[in-house]
């Protein structure tokens, strides 16, 4: 009958659609953030570590959680995030193998020009809390257990206010990725944690500027783990490994330095080994 | 694709551009035929047949045309998760997994227009196919080639709502750059990253290939009617 061939016809489409078979593909999965995406940092890079391995790298920009939960299933070969705490958790409960410190920016505190809390150019990013809490000023929490969110909730803690257990008016929690967040806080005129990287590669500023940076406390460090084998035996031991080799070695990291945008470096490498 | 405005990226035939676009319209149009293969003879069958709570499957049928893309593509992943009944496959991530996905998304649309559009035509039919004794399964062909011209319609409401959506693709699929990024996701990528000119006249791009699948289906049919006396 016709519809039998058709069916087979489907099938055999489908096949072709997944480009190189599974044997001879020469390919890594990396569960990533959204910041190294954003940010052209992995448009940057990975064509040069192509160039000189042929492996090709598929990245998933998700939240820093979110990214973790991907290698924990198994849906990933590389994990490379920054939320140290949740890392070195992923490593210890044996999902991954070990953690390397990858390079580091910082966070900066976000808001409107019109600056309603009176924070702009302060560099106690505890001070400039406690006074948007005072003057309940617009706030806008990722909410999407990222890294950066991970590090706005522990400076809350720091200032000693629980804006996500209370939920005030002013604290408006979105679940979105680091670009939106940015976008809705210009909508709203409220203030945002934010990774540099992103806001230096974001072009829809409008009313936005840098309020608070500097603060040592707005440290944002990165970190890649390969997926245990031994918890998922298809998870590419050799080309995940090589990767990781790669990203931490002189090369890899002049590679990181090198990324710009007008002239601002936007990642600091400091590889300087395993950290457990 | 920074800075670069979309009509900028067209004109001058950026192949980003065209390699994501060829996605887009290979797993879509995949994805509807996929659907239209199971769903048009279920959707007859249905129409064609009593059975017992045949009522409780029509409106089964109709509500789960508004299944939510999001959650299609939940159930997906957790299916084909390396942790999930399929994973040995290990297709997730991949335009094969973006495929599936949308083919169950767009089957019960399919399904459920074509139950209606054959239930209808029955009526005009009935007689002379009693007459003629002809069987369940001769009936269903029967219906649904006299019906081809109607379900073409029916195809072109499939493919918009899977050309449309992001929730599946993205889950699924995982946006990842030149191998399942699709124009949805690159829509919601570059408006994340506040790159709304570019999003917007990719949105353009979009709706336009949207309206040229849906001219050229049009044209076809009403070559094939005239043909058809």
């Amino acid at each position: 009958m016709k519809a039998h061939g058709l069916l087979i016809a489907f099938a055999a489409t489908l096949l072709l659609l997944t480009p190189q078979a599974q044997a001879q593909d020469k390919s890594i999965v990396v569960a990533s953030t959204t910041s190294t995406q954003d940010s052209g940092l992995f448009g940057h890079i990975l064509p040069m570590f192509k160039a000189k391995t042929g492996i090709d790298v598929k990245v998933i920009s998700q939240g820093t959680g979110q990214a973790i939960d991907t290698g924990r299933r198994g849906d990933a070969d590389v994990v490379f995030v920054h939320a140290k705490a949740q890392e070195e958790k992923f490593v210890a409960e044996g999902f991954g193998v070990r953690r390397f410190d990858v390079m580091y920016n910082d966070f900066i505190l976000i808001g409107p020009k019109s600056d309603p809390a009176g924070v702009k150019g302060g560099k106690d990013i505890v001070t400039a809390l406690k006074a948007i809490e005072a003057k309940a000023s617009p706030f806008v929490s990722r909410g999407d257990k990222s890294g950066t969110h991970a590090a706005e909730l522990a400076l809350w803690k720091v200032a000693s206010i629980d804006p996500a257990g209370t939920k005030p008016s002013w604290y408006r929690e979105i679940g979105q990725g680091m670009g939106a967040a940015l976008n809705t806080a210009s909508a709203m005129g409220a203030y945002v944690l934010s990774d540099r990287g992103t806001w230096l590669a974001f072009k829809t500023r409008d009313a936005l500027e840098i309020s608070i940076e500097g603060d040592k406390r707005l440290f944002n460090q990165y970190g890649i783990i390969l997926v245990n084998p031994e918890k998922h035996a298809h998870a590419k031991k050799e080309l995940g490994q090589a990767f990781i080799d790669w990203v931490i070695s002189k090369e890899g990291q002049a590679a990181i330095a090198s990324h710009t945008i007008n002239g601002e470096q936007l990642f600091f490498p400091n590889a300087g080994g395993a950290t457990n | 694709m920074d800075g670069a405005t979309a009509f900028d990226l067209i004109l001058s035939g950026d192949r980003t551009l065209f390699a994501i676009v060829r996605l887009s319209l290979t797993v879509t149009v995949l994805a509807t035929l996929l659907a239209a293969v199971v769903a048009m003879p279920l959707g007859a069958a249905v129409a064609l047949t009593r059975f017992p709570f045949r009522n409780v499957v029509i409106v089964v049928l109709n509500g789960l045309m508004g299944l939510p893309p999001v959650v299609v593509g939940l159930m997906v992943f957790l299916m084909l998760s390396r942790s999930g009944p399929l994973g040995e496959m290990g297709i997730l991530f991949t335009p094969t997994a973006m495929t599936i996905a949308q083919a169950i998304l767009v089957a019960p649309i399919i399904a459920a227009l074509t139950r209606q559009l054959i239930e209808d035509l029955w009526t005009e039919y009935r007689d002379e196919l009693t007459a003629m004794e002809v069987g369940p399964i001769g009936r269903v062909q029967t219906l649904l080639w006299d019906a081809r011209f109607s379900l073409v319609t029916i195809l072109l409401a499939g493919f918009g709502r899977a050309a449309a959506e992001v929730g599946t693709v993205m889950i699924v699929g995982g946006n990842i750059d030149g191998f399942t990024r699709v124009m949805t996701t690159t829509i919601a990528l570059e408006t994340s990253k506040g790159n709304l000119p570019l999003a917007i006249g990719l949105g353009i791009v979009l709706i336009a290939l949207i309206l040229a699948v849906n001219a050229l289906a049009w044209s076809v049919r009403e070559w094939a009617e005239r043909h058809a006396g």
